[in-house]
């Protein structure tokens, strides 16, 4: 059963690529001049699944797959046009065919009233299209009859068995069909007499391929009904002449006159007694050839996702073991020795190569995540009853599949979020000056060993004044405070704002932003939010190309080792006194391109504080976070900048605050990794820890 | 002697179906995805029989059997059509094609390796 439940998965596995291709097809077919062969591939992948469903009994698939092929068969075959209403019902059933898909994989139950009315709109344009010969489809045709022998023919007390007569056409020749193989099948029902009656075999000169020329009477003593003869002979009766009569009734009596008109009884036949003889089909001498079968097996092979996450883990250890044998190498005072050197950097070399790759066995095109948010558009468009056009831009971006998986959910609430509150109605746009139809882009592109997603709308750009008010109505700011553009963005984010008080429509939306913000970063990532009045919005995401490793930066810390994922690193710079000015009672900015930057004493932030920290002494490290708000981080120094692996720490001990996981050192030490982003947010609400006045200057 | 059969279907898992109840049963298999590289495996396959689906990219079913019995070298192999219709219309089809014999999806494996071995007299 097992070699069958991974054949189910493959089975799943494979609808979700034709269902990708079917979702792509069709959106193909709502131009003007598609290609043909679309709807054929539009066809056969609905058909795939039919297939494939049918293999796994998943009847409720089978049956919803069964009659939106049969209208696309009438697509495929001009009899339907694929006008937009009727476009509008193939995207919605392609949509349901994925959510049944969906809920087969999870045994789950689907939407069945929604599964129903499409049942019903396919049912009436399959009336429409003049559906008189659809594919026929039996689901279930799987009858081998009275194989098990239980109905034999009631048969008198004598002789059980038949008489047949069996008269082959040319056409059973040229179909590959042989007779002798079925003598041999009706053999094995029981001990046949074959003889063959070769009078009409015409002279050579008259010979016609397409003339029936051998007659066969077989007489079988058998115990078997008359419906496994009938199996028998199932693929030939339409190139024969087939006469099956029980011996009983008329022991070996010849056909009827009236059937076989131009007989002649009065010839003895040629008796043959069947042995199983070779098949004539095994027995040809045929060329060598060779064992291994060959054929079609693809360039593509199908690997567990938890075999490569294996091969992940050992080549996080790898990049270990790496860098301990590194350090052993320097505590031996070899690391001077250029053929030792030179073998470390290769072993380096490689295990970077082998990373890489299995980095890229993980990746995975952002299509399979681009291609849904269609369907999103699509229904949230429904709910909100605007008209809105998704362009995809960089669909190939490759990405890990964790990612892939864990970006749906965000993505799809920003999607919603841009056509729900990001465009406007199709009047206010049109009195703008703008197409009714609104324009939602969903773009990725590697950027700088970063992913750089971005979900913009041309809308009419956030509404600032209505943020702030609802902001400020609901506490998160306080009145009257003065915020720039960017910082009014920013509340969009907050935990607490949503002023989504009109759209109920739009199902699964109990999250705010906040939480998009929250998984986003929960992958290594970043939120930015850019939005120009009367042009729109853009939400851009940055994340790491993978989730295993982490390109760091080893900082100093009272002794301690500390990691600082290097993506949040502006500049660093060895502080120097003409960039320091005092604010308050102790506190202190950096004076950095213009601006003023609060300044974060690190080892105060993770309560390291024996060692007083002197800004003179100490490297600031700026950094930036997702609101393009600046910090200085102060730091002991900076040790080294190198590849870390990600050792999750907080399924044993929970969130630590400002440390987003852990990693272990080539001396074998655990160094934490720091999340930037909280140690800005945690210590701007804490006054007391910035740095004093008075240890600054000591 | 083993009997090998080449079975062409443009679901993998149909041809992971068809590979596990041949395999099963003691066949060698060669599989080929679609319509023309299936035809283009015959020169090396030399298959004892074939399987084909209907609908596939490329060339389907039906120009699988006209291309294998336009050609000398496999005169009489036996050509199953595995579809999931039955309809008369394909069944006339195929034989007008010169299909041997079909077989509806959802297929037994037992009832699979019954039709195989009748049609090649097994």
């Amino acid at each position: 059963m097992a070699e069958m439940d991974e054949i189910q998965e493959m089975f799943f596995d494979e609808c979700g690529e034709l269902l990708e291709g079917l979702a792509n097809g069709l959106r193909q077919m709502d131009q003007p001049g598609y290609d043909k062969e679309t709807v054929h591939a539009v066809f056969r992948a609905v058909h795939s699944i039919k297939g494939g469903a049918a293999a796994f009994g998943l009847n409720d698939l089978v049956t919803f797959a069964h009659r939106f092929e049969t209208v696309l068969d009438l697509l495929r075959s001009d009899r339907l046009e694929a006008d937009p209403a009727l476009m509008s019902i193939m995207h919605r059933s392609s949509d349901c065919l994925a959510d049944l898909v969906t809920a087969a994989r999870q045994s789950s139950e689907p939407d069945h009233a929604k599964r129903e009315a499409l049942l019903t709109e396919l049912d009436r344009i399959m009336a429409d299209g003049g559906d008189d010969d659809a594919i026929e489809f039996t689901p279930m045709v799987i009858d081998i009859g009275a194989l098990d022998g239980e109905d034999p023919l009631p048969g008198l007390a004598g002789e059980a068995g038949f008489n047949i007569h069996f008269i082959p056409d040319g056409d059973l020749y040229r179909s590959g069909n042989e007779p002798a193989a079925l003598f041999l099948a009706l053999a094995k029902l029981g001990e046949a007499e074959i003889r063959v009656d070769s009078d009409f075999v015409p002279p050579l000169s008259d010979w016609s391929e397409d003339q029936p020329q051998l007659r066969w009477t077989i007489i079988l003593h058998t115990n078997c009904a008359a419906d496994e003869i009938a199996e028998i002979f199932e693929f030939v009766e339409d190139c024969c002449e087939l006469h099956v009569t029980p011996l009983t009734a008329e022991p070996d009596g010849p056909p009827k006159p009236d059937e076989i008109s131009d007989s002649s009884p009065g010839d003895i036949p040629e008796t043959a007694q069947i042995n199983p003889p070779e098949p004539a089909q095994t027995d040809s001498a045929r060329p060598s050839r060779p064992a291994a079968s060959g054929g079609d097996s693809g360039a593509t092979i199908r690997v567990s996702l938890a075999r490569v996450d294996r091969l992940m883990n050992m080549i996080g250890e790898l990049v270990i073991k790496e860098a301990m044998l590194a350090q052993v190498i320097q505590t031996a005072g070899m690391s001077e020795d250029p053929d030792v050197l030179a073998g470390l950097d290769a072993i380096g070399q490689l295990a970077g190569d082998i990373q890489e790759s299995v980095m890229a066995i993980r990746a995975q095109p952002l299509k399979l995540v681009f291609q849904r948010m269609h369907r999103i558009v699509r229904e949230a468009a429904d709910a909100t009853g605007k008209q809105v056009n998704l362009v995809t831009v960089g669909e190939e971006t490759e990405v890990d599949k964790t990612m892939i998986e864990r970006l749906i959910d965000p993505l799809t609430h920003m999607i919603r979020n841009s056509v729900d509150h990001g465009l406007e109605d199709g009047e206010t746009r049109q009195a703008r000056g703008k197409p009714a139809e609104g324009r939602i882009t969903l773009s990725a592109a590697h950027r700088s060993g970063r992913v750089q997603i971005e979900v913009s709308d041309d809308g009419g750009g956030i509404n600032r004044p209505k943020v702030r008010e609802i902001a400020e109505e609901r506490g998160l700011v306080a009145s009257g405070a003065s915020l720039n553009p960017a910082e009014i963005d920013q509340l969009l984010f907050m935990p607490g704002f949503s002023s989504k008080t009109e759209v109920s429509a739009l199902s699964g939306r109990g999250v705010g932003l906040d939480v998009v913000r929250r998984e986003i970063m929960d992958l290594g990532g970043r939120v930015m939010i850019h939005s120009e009045i009367g042009q729109g919005t853009t939400f851009s995401i940055a994340l790491p190309l993978t989730l295993a490793v982490l390109e760091g930066m080893l900082i100093q810390l009272c002794g301690e080792t500390m990691v600082l994922p290097i993506n949040a690193v502006q500049e660093t710079m060895r502080a120097n006194p003409s960039m320091l000015h005092g604010v308050g009672q102790d506190g202190r900015l950096l004076s950095n391109r213009g601006d003023l930057i609060p300044i974060i004493d690190l080892a105060g932030e993770f309560g390291l504080r024996d060692c007083p920290a002197t800004i003179e002494g100490g490297v600031l490290i700026v950094i930036e976070a997702d609101n393009q708000k600046r910090s200085a981080l102060l730091v002991d120094g900076i040790i080294d900048q190198r590849q870390v692996v990600i050792k999750s720490l907080e399924e044993n001990y929970g969130h630590v605050p400002g440390v987003s996981a852990a990693t272990i050192l080539g001396d074998g030490k655990i160094a934490l990794i720091i999340d930037p982003e909280e140690v800005v947010r945690t210590s701007s609400g804490d006054h007391d820890r910035a740095v004093p006045a008075a240890a600054a200057q000591g | 002697m083993t009997i090998r059969i080449l079975a062409i279907d443009d679901s993998p898992t149909i041809r992971a179906l068809v590979a596990k109840a041949l395999r099963g049963a003691g066949f060698e298999v060669v599989l080929a995805s679609d319509g023309v590289s299936g035809i283009e495996s015959l020169p090396e396959a030399q298959p004892d029989l074939i399987i084909t689906d209907i609908n596939m990219p490329r060339m389907d079913g039906f120009g699988v059997i006209e291309a294998v019995r336009a050609d000398d070298r496999y005169p009489d192999v036996p050509i199953l059509v595995l579809t999931t219709e039955s309809g008369a219309d394909l069944k006339a089809r195929a034989r007008r094609a010169g299909a041997t014999g079909w077989i509806v999806k959802p297929f037994e494996d037992a009832r699979l390796i019954a039709i195989i071995n009748r049609v090649l007299g097994r």
